[in-house]
């Protein structure tokens, strides 16, 4: 039966006649793309534009702190009369405006010491905020030592750190002399040796490779 | 006085009885056919008062039925509501729901307390000074808002514990657990922001402590620093960042979250407890050719097998 049938059709088989490919539906001829695509992707392209001209500004409105820097700020502490080498004197000034008492700082100030290797006739302001969370840490006259009450970090009388977990120096605040009265301005960090380098926050190391792993923050001013 | 009608549940809400149906021709009503009581027992007339009062029944099914008819939920609260849970279920498995009535507490104290709090370096200790101090129940709803804190994390510790220590974390649930790690950090970070709030000395503190940890992130960690205090200094705009932050950022987070995270528990099941075996009904297999089907692994549908073991098979 099944040769039969295969014998009929056989006989009456035509050649096989080579027909174009019909184009797919949706297709016109020698289109390489529908409408319906185009038009899928042209509203998604315009719809994703859309949502980054509103997400792009919100974001950067939310992180533009990071890359700005505001005016550099000095204030006058007291008198050059009022500070000497051996020994530190304590005072408050405001760091960040606009915040009341919680903007305001301690800086432990002195005069530049020849025995120390400093340059003479300048002004040394140590910053209270301990190198290694943030802590405030206080000058303890017997001791000659900056001690802090969070987690034990001492520091030499100079700033740099001898014992504790602080991770580098205390910080220091750039000083300068205007009409007899001494000046505190923008914060700076120190590395091991004593080179000042741009501020960074506690916790973070300075100098040598750590420069590159914890960089310099734009909105920070650069060291003197 | 008339006794009150009891409302009847819509059938949509009920779920269908546990036996089987009845087999066909072995009693009970044929299909397609009324049932008996109907064909015997015409309803008879009803007074007009008979008929508003039976109306009056009707209403609030009727309203709710209007209701479903346009939501189309009864069906998924009833798979929600009346699913079924392992045997085994325990105490340890309310540590979850525990967890989000804590957040529904603190989201409730919360709004509250944004009700009278100004986010302002200047004000917001005078404010909190004047919700504990002067605001009828102000300190009672600080309080909770405060304990409350500290009871979610817990809470949420320890609902991840049980999920680890039961194995619930395991296939088919591996993605509710990362939903669930990411609702733990969105917790710690609303603990975090919420620190400072208040604006006394411990916030105060605390919270540069705490801007300073994530900033020890090699670097990253500098600029997340400065993105948390919205400058290098914690200033005026850091209290109104972490308000931000603790009010509208990360609750719409955690609560977007928290419905995948029960989606998922719903869709998936719970798990029994490791302890719990399988009983096996009358008839089933033998436990030779069971660990000859599941390959070995003691294993059907999810859960082990009883009485399983290699002596059997040795």
């Amino acid at each position: 039966m099944a040769d039969d049938a295969n014998k009929v059709n056989g006989a009456e088989e035509a050649p096989i006649q080579e027909r174009a490919k019909p184009d797919p539906p949706g297709y016109f001829e020698g289109e390489s793309m529908t409408r319906r695509r185009a038009f899928t992707v042209g509203a998604q392209a315009l719809g994703g534009l859309a949502g980054a001209a509103i997400v792009l500004p919100a974001v950067g409105f939310a992180i533009a702190p990071i890359f700005h820097r505001g005016k550099e700020r000095w204030e006058a502490v007291g008198p050059v009369s009022d500070f000497v080498e051996d020994t530190y004197r304590q005072v408050v000034f405001t760091e960040t405006e606009g915040i009341g008492d919680a903007g305001k700082t301690t800086a432990y100030v002195r005069k530049s010491s020849e025995e120390l290797g400093e340059e003479p006739g300048k002004f040394v302001a140590v910053s209270n905020r301990c190198a290694h969370l943030g802590c405030p840490v206080r000058f303890v006259e017997a001791a000659g030592n900056f001690i802090c009450p969070c987690h034990g970090g001492v520091y030499d009388f100079q700033g740099k750190r001898i014992g504790g977990p602080p991770v580098r120096p205390l910080d220091q605040f750039q000083t300068r002399v205007r009409s007899g009265q001494v000046e505190l301005g923008p914060r700076y960090s120190v590395t091991n040796q004593m080179e000042p380098v741009r501020a960074r926050d506690p916790g973070e190391f300075t100098g040598g490779i750590w420069e590159y792993l914890y960089p310099p923050r734009p909105s920070t001013f650069p060291p003197p | 006085m008339p006794k009150i009608p009891v409302p009847k549940i819509p059938d949509a809400v009920v779920p269908p009885p546990l036996r089987k149906p009845a087999k066909p021709g072995a009693g009970g009503t044929p299909k397609g056919q009324a049932p008996e009581d109907l064909k015997t027992a015409p309803p008879g007339r009803q007074s007009h008062g008979e008929k508003l009062l039976d109306r009056g029944k009707e209403a609030p099914i009727d309203a709710l039925a209007w209701v479903d008819q346009r939501l189309a939920a009864s069906g998924f609260l009833t798979g929600m509501l009346y699913r079924k849970v392992p045997k085994g279920t325990n105490w340890f498995y309310t540590l979850g729901s525990a967890t989000l009535f804590a957040f529904i507490v603190q989201a409730v104290t919360g709004v509250f307390l944004a009700m009278y709090y100004t986010p302002s370096a200047t004000q917001a200790y005078a404010s909190i000074a004047h919700i504990n101090n002067d605001v009828p129940l102000g300190q009672f709803v600080h309080g909770m808002h405060k304990w409350g804190s500290s009871v979610m994390v817990i809470l949420i510790f320890l609902h991840m514990g049980r999920t680890f220590f039961f194995g619930a974390y395991k296939y088919p649930r591996e993605l509710n657990w990362v939903i669930g790690v990411v609702l733990l950090i969105l917790t710690m970070t609303m603990a975090f922001t919420g620190y400072l709030l208040p604006f006394d000395q411990r916030s105060f503190w605390a919270s540069i402590v705490g801007i300073n940890i994530n900033g020890t992130g090699p670097v990253v960690g500098p600029y997340l620093s400065d993105f948390l205090r919205a400058g290098p200094e914690l200033g005026a705009t850091t209290l109104s960042r972490f308000y931000a932050i603790h009010m509208l950022l990360v609750p719409g987070a955690i609560i977007a979250l928290i419905g995948a995270h029960m989606y998922l528990v719903v869709k998936l099941g719970t798990t029994a407890p490791p302890w719990v075996k399988t009983e096996r009904p009358k008839g089933a297999m033998p436990t030779a050719e069971l660990e000859a089907g599941a390959n070995g692994n003691g294993r059907v549908n999810g859960a082990p097998v009883s009485g399983q073991g290699n002596g059997a098979s040795a």
